[in-house]
């Protein structure tokens, strides 16, 4: 089944098969292999990308459900070769050993902290409960979400608080 | 060497985190080749029997499947898989790399199927037929090392190995001592988890008949020199080559059937062959670990001066003995008492087989399960003898008085050679744990009921064993823009060692750091290499690349004495710059343009270094759900020399998190057909985000490793190594009211309940 | 775990989706959220031959909230509902339970309808409406049909649902503003399945008197269900501790557990008492100075 749909602002066109998750589709189809599979049955949250606007599971959804959609995967979050406010709080921070949860946890705080600029560490938390990790024991990964708070807050204006 | 403005001990942020957080990092899973087929393994569902049938016919027929590999196409004998250390005993319990007559553990693979795709190869695995006949299962180490129902025909029984650590005279200590005490623990089956799973990519070149597997992790060096035996190549015709790796934690990259498999698979039908493990395969493919009884004697005077320790560990190996599957069962008898200055022990350790997934090393293997039974056992006795639990332990401790200390010598020999503890004073890191901990303003809490919660405080005292040898490789070639590449032979597995390595060589070439590129792990890089397991990265490739650097340094300063045609002791090099007296100087740059400047260093050591530390918890336990919160936890080590304390505080810290999860959360459990019943990470329980907020992790650098060029000493695994005494000794505290004595893990909320309730039923029956 | 193969559809009406499930005769499923059912299908414990997106039909994603009470359109997504402002005081106890559903990146596919139809007792809808004695809106080829939630749930991951069935709508009765209601549940880990969970309310008389009692249990017994027999010991009394204590012990004999890997029937009993205790304090507490 050909699917049509945006990916990180660039129209892109796959032909999947039914069963054909979003994130086979990406990573396999598409060349987009930041998006990591890392259990297939939507317990880790590696996979997550971001579909219009919101954080998705793409191993739970299949590649023709999406078709139409907008898409924002961690390839789409640097700007050109400037890593984002958030990129570079995970860097400052050592929030990430050997990468692989990396991708998701980097989508799943995208798409909250564009929607809650002001979460607090309590949800920061819980909304990272989603995403696995086994190296860093997330306290790094949370002091870089709280940084990067400050650009979220700054970029939504006055909507903010 | 640069001793000043060095980079060394700086928190420098990673130079590998770009790739990660832009999503360019390259896993096995995202490289593929032309022509690729997928291999899916067909597993044995049954525990223990003999195989009776093997149909491949339907399978054959399914869309998209080449082919079908089983014992069958192998030449006899099948291969198995080597050990990394030599044993008297364990050759008959080795793996072989598919089963042919017997299966021997639920998840043994029986058969590989080729397609097009991953999703058509998995497709056609359930069109195969596997007939098995049952046999009785062994699913008990206990019972298993009774040996009536053996694993291997032939084989006297089903201890594959027996070891044991006797120092002094542990029986005469024991008769004389006024105190002694004997306890039961337990540790539960469960595994390292590394968010990637495994995988590999094999291919052949047959005009160059040569082997390259991709994937590799933490030893590839050795694991290339293992499948060119089992393969009849030499082993300069292999490459094992290593890309990012998604953790390792002592699990992914030991050799597993599946490395045969691929390319044994590649070189028969001459294609790629590719191999993604998934999730619920790794569960009973993996390493597993860390399952053991312990039968512990401590025998004490009245002021807990510790006299003597014995005992017997059951390890539960699983069905076959893993290249380093006899590390957990020799460790855990060395390091059950190792903080301490203990005259008499006796310990034996025996690994059993038994009909589940193999089993080797996790983080500290063999060495959290010690440290969990000592420390249980110390505060134990320490309640008993009406001893301050505090005070047992200074008492005990190591202190630079007694370095270097002899750990307790193990038999049978296996290659790790004696081994002492090298520098420290362990009192330090205790008093100074506790102070950052705040023990004395929360001793008023332990034992206490608020708001419905127990509250308790306790401690666990470790060391944890580095720098593994016998020896690491690195070489270096500056570019004639008088960049250098550094090649070093260990593995990357998430520590950051494209950053600490750039941080060492750069300090010892004295030119910026950005000028450094570290080429790690693959055997195309270096002659010899061993790999990154036993906190030994940085130690003994750090160490590796300063010898590499110096003999580079000697020939560029010989290249330019020559230049100059001044005597040699006239050139002095500082900042990459060779000079003569008049001024007269030579870049690397330039000399590398017009010459190849290179070097190369072997660091050997046959002498390991010791982090050791502390680790105080603070809980309070909800006794009607066996619930438990972890309030605070702080830790205190000393590594000799920090060579990044960013990483450094990583690497301790998420240590600390998996600790919990070993704690309270994590079990691979078997029903008593052999069934394992996890099977997803839905049922395997790793700690997230919400658990364990209140950790803190602090590192002092005040005893040096004495026996490398850097004094620093390997830090990877301490972190993990005390959570299950500080913690269980916490929740003792807590329930001390209750006179609740944990000995097992893991303390899941329904297990710790039922261990209050029992223990409120004893009081009651009593009263 | 790759997923097995299936043909997939996506009508744009429920009419249409109802022939699809008919001539499929069983062989063909409903999709909603896919949160549930894609990892059934990735460990291959099912193998549909076509799916059945039910994400493009129009009309069932609605949230209506009037004197008759509350409806909610079976694919409104978790997410939804926990940022449903007049939800919040039109019957609180629904957000409540939703944010302990899973986690974050699923609550913003999961759908209400879909967790009812797939009837996990671990899973917190159907308890919440069990307890609340939600009516389930069904659509199929004989037509449509409403099915309290005591006749719904048949045992664990069973409905009364046949293979050509659809679930359009949830009702809720209307919710007095001054119920008194809790939900508590007790889990290893964050959005993990609980080992069990209340969900109860109640309404107090001016002289303190409780009436009315609902007390839904999540995860302690194979069908989704009220326990009468602990509304029976609240019913007609004030809140004081003789009823708290017997509530609770009336609620560990009324359920019947299972042992599993997680947790033994003992265990799953008292914790049940446990809630039901921590549940009634916290409704008596709602809203009061303490």
């Amino acid at each position: 089944m050909k699917v049509r749909f945006e990916v990180n602002g660039s129209s892109v066109e796959a032909d999947v098969a039914p069963r054909t998750t979003l994130c086979d589709c990406l990573r396999h189809h598409l060349g987009l292999t930041g998006t990591h599979a890392g259990c297939e049955h939507g317990v880790c949250g590696a996979c997550t990308v971001i579909v219009n606007g919101e954080a998705v599971r793409s191993c739970l959804l299949l590649a023709v459900q999406a078709s139409g959609a907008s898409i924002v995967t961690v390839e789409g979050l640097a700007d050109g070769d400037k890593l984002s406010p958030l990129q570079q709080a995970f860097q400052k921070h050592h929030a990430l050993q050997c990468g692989f949860c990396t991708s998701g946890m980097l989508t799943t705080l995208h798409a909250l902290l564009s929607d809650e600029p002001m979460a607090d560490e309590d949800r920061i938390r819980d909304v990272l409960s989603g995403n696995l990790c086994r190296c860093t024991g997330y306290i790094p990964i949370v002091e870089a979400a709280l940084e990067a708070r400050e650009h979220y807050a700054k970029k939504q204006g006055p909507k903010a608080g | 060497m640069r001793s000043v403005n060095t980079y060394i001990g700086r928190p420098i942020e990673r130079v590998e985190d770009r790739r990660f957080l832009r999503g360019r990092g390259q896993y096995i899973d995202d490289i593929k080749r032309d022509g690729q087929w997928h291999a899916t393994i067909v597993r044995s569902t049954t525990a223990f029997g003999r195989i009776v049938k093997l149909d491949t016919t339907a399978a054959m027929a399914m869309p998209g499947v080449h082919a079908i590999v089983t014992a069958a196409d192998i030449e006899k004998p099948i291969p198995t898989i080597p050990f990394r250390r030599k044993n008297p005993t364990i050759a008959p319990y080795a793996q072989p790399v598919i089963a042919s007559e017997y299966v021997r553990y639920v998840g043994e693979p029986v058969a590989v199927v080729l397609a097009e795709s991953a999703e058509l190869a998995e497709d056609a695995v359930g069109e195969v037929t596997v007939e098995i006949e049952p046999l009785a299962p062994c699913v008990d180490a206990q019972t298993s090392a009774a040996g009536t129902h053996l694993l291997f025909p032939g084989t006297g029984g089903n201890i594959a190995s027996t070891f044991t650590a006797q120092c002094g005279d542990a029986s005469a200590a024991f008769a004389k001592a006024p105190y002694v005490r004997r306890e039961r623990f337990r540790v539960q089956r469960h595994t390292a988890l590394p968010m990637e799973t495994r995988g590999l990519l094999a291919e052949w070149h047959a005009n160059e008949n040569r082997l390259t597997v991709s994937g590799a992790a933490k030893l590839p060096f050795f694991n290339r020199r293992a499948m060119a035996g089992m393969m009849g190549l030499p082993e300069t015709s292999v490459d094992y080559i290593e890309l990012d790796v998604g953790g390792g934690f002592g699990a992914r990259g030991e050799f597993y059937p599946e490395d045969f498999l691929v390319a044994f698979a590649a070189r028969k039908f001459e294609h790629p062959i590719k191999w993604i493990e998934d999730r619920r395969e790794h569960f009973t493919a993996i390493g597993h670990a860390r399952e053991m009884d312990a039968e512990i004697e401590i025998a004490c005077l009245k002021d807990g001066t510790v006299l003597a320790m014995r005992g017997t560990m059951h390890v539960d190996i699983g069905a076959y003995v893993r290249p380093n599957g006899m590390t957990p069962v020799r460790n855990v008898i060395q390091f059950t008492a190792a903080p301490y200055r203990i005259a008499n022990l006796d310990f034996t350790a025996h690994g059993v087989v038994t009909n589940k997934t193999p089993a080797g090393t996790y983080r500290g293997p063999g060495r959290f399960e010690g440290c969990f039974f000592c420390e249980r056992m110390f505060d134990i006795a320490a309640r008993e003898l009406g001893v301050d639990h505090l005070e047992m332990r200074r008492r005990n401790l190591l202190t630079d008085k007694d370095m270097p200390y002899a750990l307790v010598g193990i038999a049978p020999e296996d290659g790790f050679g004696d081994s002492e503890c090298d520098s420290g004073d362990y009192r330090v890191t205790l008093d100074h744990c506790l102070k950052e901990f705040g023990w004395e303003e929360k001793k008023a809490l332990a034992g206490t009921l608020r708001d419905g919660r127990y509250h308790g405080i306790g401690v666990g005292c470790f060391i944890e064993g580095g720098a593994s040898g016998p020896r690491e490789g690195a070489r270096l070639e500056v570019l004639p823009d008088g960049k250098v590449d550094v090649y070093v032979g260990s593995s990357a597995i998430g520590q950051g060692i494209e950053t600490i390595m750039a941080q060492i060589a750069a300090d010892a070439l004295e030119i910026p750091m950005d000028d450094v590129r570290i080429l790690h792990g693959s055997t195309t890089y270096l002659k010899e290499g061993f790999g990154s397991y036993g906190s030994r990265a940085t130690v003994m490739g750090g160490s590796a690349i300063i010898l590499a650097v110096e003999d580079m340094l000697k020939a560029f300063r010989n290249l330019a004495a020559a230049r100059f045609s001044v005597p040699l002791e006239e050139v002095s090099l500082s900042e990459g710059v060779a000079r003569a007296r008049d001024g007269r100087s030579l870049t690397l740059a330039e000399a590398a343009a017009v010459g190849k400047l290179t070097g190369e260093g072997s660091f050997s050591s046959d002498k390991r270094t010791y982090t050791y530390g502390t680790a105080a918890a603070h809980v309070a336990v909800d006794p009607k759900t066996g619930s438990v919160q972890v309030l605070d936890y702080v830790v205190v080590d000393d590594v000799g020399r920090t060579i990044n304390p960013l990483t450094l505080h990583g690497q301790v810290v998420g240590a600390a998190v998996q600790g919990f999860g070993s704690v309270f959360s994590e079990n691979l459990l078997y029903d008593a057909n052999g069934q394992l019943l996890v099977g997803s990470l839905a049922d395997y329980q790793i700690p997230l985000a919400t658990d364990y907020p209140h950790i803190r992790a602090i590192t002092l650098e005040q005893f040096p490793a004495p026996h490398n060029p850097l004094g620093a000493k390997g830090a990877g695994e301490g972190g993990i190594i005390p959570v299950g005494g500080a913690v269980t000794n916490a929740i003792a505290s807590a329930l001390s009211s209750l006179n609740v004595q944990p000995t097992e893990l893991p303390l899941t909320p329904p297990r710790l309940w039922e261990l209050i309730e029992k223990a409120r039923a004893a009081a009651t029956a009593q009263d | 775990m790759k997923l097995p193969p299936f043909d997939y559809q996506a009508p744009a009406t429920l009419g249409e989706a109802v022939q699809i499930l008919s001539d499929g005769a069983g062989a063909a499923k409903a999709i909603a959220g896919g949160q549930s059912l894609i990892p059934i299908l990735a460990f291959r414990l099912a193998n549909p031959s076509v799916l059945v997106d039910l994400g493009g039909i129009a009309g069932l994603n609605d949230i209506t909230i009037s004197e008759a009470g509350i409806s909610i359109g079976a694919m409104v997504r978790w997410r939804e509902l926990e940022d449903h402002t007049s939800l919040r005081s039109a019957c609180p106890l629904i957000p409540a339970a939703v944010g302990h559903i899973a986690h974050y990146q699923i609550r913003n596919r999961g759908t209400i309808g879909g967790s009812l139809a797939h009837a996990d007792p671990a899973a917190e809808m159907p308890g919440i409406a069990a307890a609340c004695d939600a009516r389930i809106e069904i659509v199929g080829r004989t037509g449509t049909r409403k099915v309290g939630a005591q006749d719904f749930f048949l045992g664990p991951l069973t409905t009364c649902l046949a293979h050509d069935e659809l679930i359009t709508a949830i009702h809720f009765p209307p919710w007095p503003s001054a119920r008194r209601w809790a939900f508590e549940e007790f889990s290893q880990r964050r959005g993990d399945f609980a080992f069990a969970g209340i969900a109860l309310y109640y309404d107090e008389r001016p002289d303190g008197i409780i009436e009315n009692a609902h007390v839904g249990v999540i995860g302690a017994t194979h069908i989704p269900r009220r326990l009468g027999a602990v509304e029976d010991t609240l019913n007609g009394r004030k809140f004081v501790d003789t009823v708290l204590a017997l509530a609770a012990k009336t609620a560990s004999s009324s359920v019947e557990p299972d042992d599993d890997i997680h947790a033994s029937a003992a265990y799953r009993r008292a914790l049940v008492g446990t809630l039901v205790e921590r549940s009634l304090i916290a409704a008596a507490n709602r809203g009061r100075a303490s």
